[in-house]
């Protein structure tokens, strides 16, 4: 059986970044396994600009931004093998993975680390009733087919969901000849980026529809319209407000879930909350060098801060297998350290990490969170057990956007015997 | 005297900023919280623009299509003239990033290049 | 001039078609679809019912006892799934007892074996996930569950290769009697046979009427479902049903033979005979009723919901035989529930109506059994190895979610009867059947349709007919002239609403 330090799940932003770190962090020998014929994940599909601001002070598109990391995997002749379905982990680290060449293969690693991003939310998932037509598309679907392959999905469009995929399409149909009649938001705001909403939907003057879902879909063979409906607090349609839109397609951008049927056969903990992995400061999993980054983890609102979080576990993948040859001892002490627990609570819906073991953490660790409601000119608050120790002012707060907080080691180490950190959302 | 209001684009706020304009002068400007939505307001009335990006068809190539985008952004209201351009424009593979598809599109003297490589068809 | 006319590709159809196929018969079977398993046979719950709910002496009961004894062997020989995993009734009320005893009694005299009454601690013990309130159950260890592509397109291959032909896209339209010939009119022409089969399902009484003084009248009953992933799957593993109400089995909680959980079906009488809508009361019945004999159901794993259209007759019995007043025409209409369990016993009925009328020759090279598209996922990992080396195919992945190769998806489409469109692979392979509902599959599935079919990706349907996956390219309509019609605002002040 083949041997590799450290194999990558997925070859996307968050797998790649992670290759490269690693690399950066002296291991030679890593694998990045990739189902698709090229890396870059859907970073390919893309290819509206925005990308890589934070990461390469620069306005990119999605195949550009994966591009830079593809040549940095390059430049390190970082080891990969494409059109590659990993179909089993065993929590022993031993991969079986398939692809035409090598066919059904196995391979042994010291560390693997998870990168494969996630999925969209099906139409089924929503139970929209109504047929079951041609031109039901999840927005990630329509993507694929015009921005990597020209073909268009429809030429009348309704999109239902205000995420940022749902936004983006409504500008690429529009601007490729299609006519995006309305786009229908279940919750009163929309999970988009401002500037989204601005320049996908304002400049084509394409209607937003907030507290608004289908509740038909008409058409046996290929959608010939859909019914849109007001909803009340509780997400049920209003009876009396339905509008009927005639279009030969629906879009649906609904949300996205982490793609982790591999790491719940290997026995991974997962959150239901993220429904990504329970991890720790090192993005390490329950299961000993098994790390996860990217979508898989949690879903993220921009890819830079995939690069950084895949970076960081790349980095702590290499330390846990150096650690493997320098001192075995280490793994069996790890079992015995005393951890922090890390508390979202009062409107933060989770925060990753969950947990944090002083010994192994950096200088400075980010923990991300989302919040579960829009709060305006709120505090976003962090304690120590009891001990409120900082607060910082936000004007505005929304489940559409990451955030992020950072504790440093120091901060650490002055609370001896501390057990919780809480994050939690207080009135101004 | 004109009132045009619109929508910041700079923080999940989305302040609706209105702005007073008399001809090409902006007289006011009001429902801001911050600076920065003063200078995107002041921007977004005066020269509004875009990057536009699209896709053009490939030959010979291992993807039908590749992705292209303006090399910087150009004027709002050129952008559908600017797809316009790209229409009937095919490039063989293969194609690489940063390449000129359309030199100076729809006379904004900005160019348009590809954004991906597509390689050629083995 | 064909011997025998069947209308309809259905499982019934199909059946008929298959058994029949062992004489020297010239038959053709007029399907209005572009594939087999397109209209009740495909939208249903896949169960192979133990035969306690029908009427004795009803055809049903006849049929329903025999077609279950016949199910494994024919699992084996024509090699599509089955498995018997045993069903109950429960009951919630001790007043309700009585009902489940006179079901135990009714099944006895149809001829069910093995049924017993189980009691509250049993019961859990069979099925930890049963809701509190259930305090016994009738035990059928007999039901079974089939995946109902995977028959009617076995039925329908073995009958294929055995000679039957298939015409599809082939839409009957009208039926005369002159000479002892029956002339079948349909989209593509008109055909001549000696013997027509009605297997129209939810039409069945409108070809019957066309040809027959006497009338039947067939409601389409719609039935919605949900399917749970495969993270489901194992939350109940027998079929769970309620006890039977006037409008029949109620709502059921039942594995699939490939590992999701179905919870349906509602049974709601319409007109439209092609209303196979789901609507938003249908669904919410379906979650609320199977919350009533199983707890805990994760709806949050609910991937696709569906309905169908059950072929209810007046009379609620099946309808199978030569009609009176039209000599040589053969009906088998009103093949609602338990017509999937019934199927290979009425093919066998249809073709002894049949032997009886024409005296045909058996085959003495009838081909007994079928192969399936073979499925990776069964073999050994040194067969797998050796599979893909011999043919990578295997080897490339296609639907993520299924884990079904280019392999499989090359099968469905070269083999007889081939698929030739989205929803064919689907049927035939479960590409596309899995959490993410062909988000990740449908361009790569495309791709290799139009491939191995010799067309253009734009001529690719979901279905056949007008269901077509993409209309155009980018760009097409767009007018390279200066045009009017640019959708760009100008004016930010309008555009939200």
């Amino acid at each position: 059986m083949e041997k590799y330090s450290i194999v990558i799940i997925g070859g996307g932003p968050a797998g790649l970044a992670a290759a490269v770190s690693a690399r950066d962090s002296g291991i030679e020998s890593i694998l990045i396994l990739e189902r698709d014929k090229e890396l870059g994940g859907i970073l390919n599909q893309c290819i509206h600009n925005g990308f890589g601001l934070h990461t390469f002070n620069e306005e990119l598109t999605g195949p550009e931004y994966a591009a830079k990391f593809i040549e940095q995997a390059a430049e390190r002749k970082i080891e990969y093998r494409l059109n590659t379905m990993v179909i089993d982990i065993s929590p022993d680290k031993v991969i079986t993975a398939m692809n035409r060449t090598d066919g059904l293969f196995e391979v042994k690693a010291d560390a693997v680390i998870l990168a494969m991003g996630c999925r969209e939310r099906p139409r089924g998932a929503l139970n929209i009733p109504g047929y079951r037509p041609a031109g039901i598309y999840s927005a990630g679907t329509a993507q694929r087919l015009v921005n990597m392959e020209g073909y268009l999905p429809g030429r009348e469009v309704v999109i239902l969901g205000s995420g940022d995929i749902g936004l983006i399409m409504a500008r690429r149909m529009t601007l490729e000849g299609a006519k995006v009649k309305v786009v229908a938001e279940l919750m009163p705001y929309s999970g988009g980026l401002k500037r989204n909403i601005v320049q996908c939907l304002d400049d084509f003057g394409i209607p937003l529809k907030l507290s608004h879902t289908v509740v038909d879909i008409k058409g046996k063979e290929r959608v010939e319209g859909v019914t849109i409906a007001r909803v009340d607090s509780r997400n049920r349609p209003i009876p009396g407000t339905e509008e009927f839109y005639s279009c030969d397609t629906l879009l649906l951008s609904v949300g996205l879930i982490p793609e982790n049927e591999l790491s719940g056969n290997m026995g991974v903990e997962m959150s239901p909350i993220t429904s990504g992995p329970i991890v720790n400061e090192s993005l390490e999993t329950n299961i000993k060098g098994v790390f996860a980054c990217g979508n898989v983890l949690h879903v993220h609102d921009l890819v830079d801060y995939v690069s950084e979080e895949a970076a960081s576990a790349g980095r702590h993948a290499a330390c846990y297998v150096k650690s493997l040859t320098q001192n075995a001892a280490t793994a069996e002490t790890d079992n015995e350290d005393s951890f922090i627990r890390l508390c979202p609570e009062n409107g933060i819906r989770y925060t990753v990490p969950s947990t944090i073991r002083i010994r192994h953490m950096d200088e400075s660790l980010t923990v991300r969170f989302r919040v579960s409601n829009v709060y305006r000119n709120c505090y976003v608050s962090v304690y120590f057990d009891d001990e409120r120790i900082s607060r910082r002012k936000k004007q505005i707060v929304a489940p559409g956007e990451m955030e992020e907080i950072h504790l440093t080691r120091e901060q650490l180490l002055n609370h001896p015997g501390l057990q919780t950190v809480t994050l939690k959302i207080e009135e101004a | 005297m004109e009132s045009k209001t619109l929508t910041c684009i700079c923080c999940p706020m989305g302040c609706q900023i209105t702005v007073e304009t008399n001809g090409s002068e902006i007289i006011n400007l009001t429902g801001n919280t911050c600076k920065r939505g003063d200078t995107y307001a002041r921007r977004e009335i005066t020269s509004p623009s875009r990057t536009v990006t699209s896709t053009v068809r490939v030959t010979g190539g291992t993807l039908p299509a590749v992705s292209v985008k303006t090399r910087s952004d150009i004027p709002k209201d050129k952008i559908f003239e600017c797809i316009r351009c790209l229409k009937d424009v095919s490039v063989k593979a293969p194609v690489h990033i940063g390449e000129v598809i359309l030199s100076n599109a729809a006379g904004t003297g900005v160019d348009i290049i590809a954004t991906k490589n597509v390689e050629a068809q083995k | 001039m064909y011997d025998i006319l069947i209308i309809g590709a259905g499982v019934s159809g199909s059946a008929a078609a298959r058994e029949l196929s062992r004489y020297d018969l010239k038959i053709c079977v007029l399907e209005r679809a572009e594939d087999v398993c397109c209209g009740t046979s495909k939208a249903n719950s896949g169960i192979v019912h133990a035969g306690f709910d029908a009427e004795p002496g009803s055809l049903m009961a006849e049929l329903n006892v025999k077609g279950n004894e016949m199910m494994e062997q024919l699992s084996r020989d024509l090699d599509f799934p089955f498995r018997r995993n045993g069903s109950l009734v429960v009951c919630r009320s001790e007043k309700d007892l009585p009902e489940l005893e006179r079901l135990m009694k009714q099944g006895a005299a149809n001829g069910v074996k093995g049924l017993r009454i189980i009691d509250r601690t049993e019961l859990r013990e069979m099925e930890p996930n049963i809701s509190e309130e259930a305090c016994a159950a009738l035990f059928a260890p007999t039901g079974g569950i089939v995946c109902p592509f995977g028959l009617n397109i076995a039925l329908a291959e073995n009958a294929c290769v055995n000679g039957a032909e298939f015409h599809f896209n082939t839409e009957v339209t009208g039926l005369t009697h002159e000479d002892g010939i029956w002339k079948v009119h349909t989209s593509q022409g008109d055909y001549e046979s000696k013997i027509v089969v009605n297997a129209a399902g939810v039409y069945a009484d409108v070809f019957h009427n066309m040809v027959s003084e006497k009338k039947i009248n067939i409601t389409p009953r719609r039935g919605d479902y949900c399917l749970l992933d495969h993270a489901a799957g194992t939350h109940v593993s027998r079929t769970v049903f309620s006890l039977p109400d006037e409008f029949g089995k109620g709502v059921l909680v039942s594995p699939t033979v490939h590992g999701n959980l179905l919870i349906g079906p509602t049974a709601i009488d319409i007109d439209d005979k092609e209303g196979t809508n789901t609507t938003r009361d249908g669904l919410d019945q379906v979650l609320e009723k199977s919350a009533r004999n199983v707890k805990d159901i994760p709806y949050r794993k609910v991937i696709t919901s569906f309905a169908g259209l059950r072929a209810h007759e007046d009379g609620h019995d099946f309808i199978i035989g030569e009609v009176q007043d039209a000599p040589g025409f053969i009906d088998c209409a009103g093949i609602e529930s338990p017509g999937l369990t019934s199927s290979p016993a009425i093919g066998e009925m249809i073709a002894g109506i049949i032997r009886d009328i024409l005296h045909p020759e058996e085959k003495k090279n009838f081909i007994e059994t079928r192969k399936g598209i073979l499925n990776p996922s069964e073999l050994t990992r040194e067969e797998r190895i050796a599979l893909i080396h011999k043919n990578p195919a295997y080897g490339n992945i296609i639907c993520r979610c299924e884990m079904i190769s280019e392999g499989e998806i090359l099968d469905a489409i070269h083999r007889p009867l081939g698929a030739h469109s989205l929803d064919g692979v689907k049927r035939r392979t479960r590409a596309g059947m899995g959490r993410c509902q062909a988000g990740f599959c449908t361009p790569r599935t495309m791709e290799i349709l139009a491939r191995e079919l010799h067309v253009d990706q734009s001529e690719i349907t979901k279905s056949g007919g007008n269901s077509k996956l993409i209309v155009g390219i980018n760009k097409d309509s767009i007018r390279t002239e200066d045009g009017s019609e640019d959708r760009i605002k100008t004016d930010s002040t309008e555009g939200r609403n």
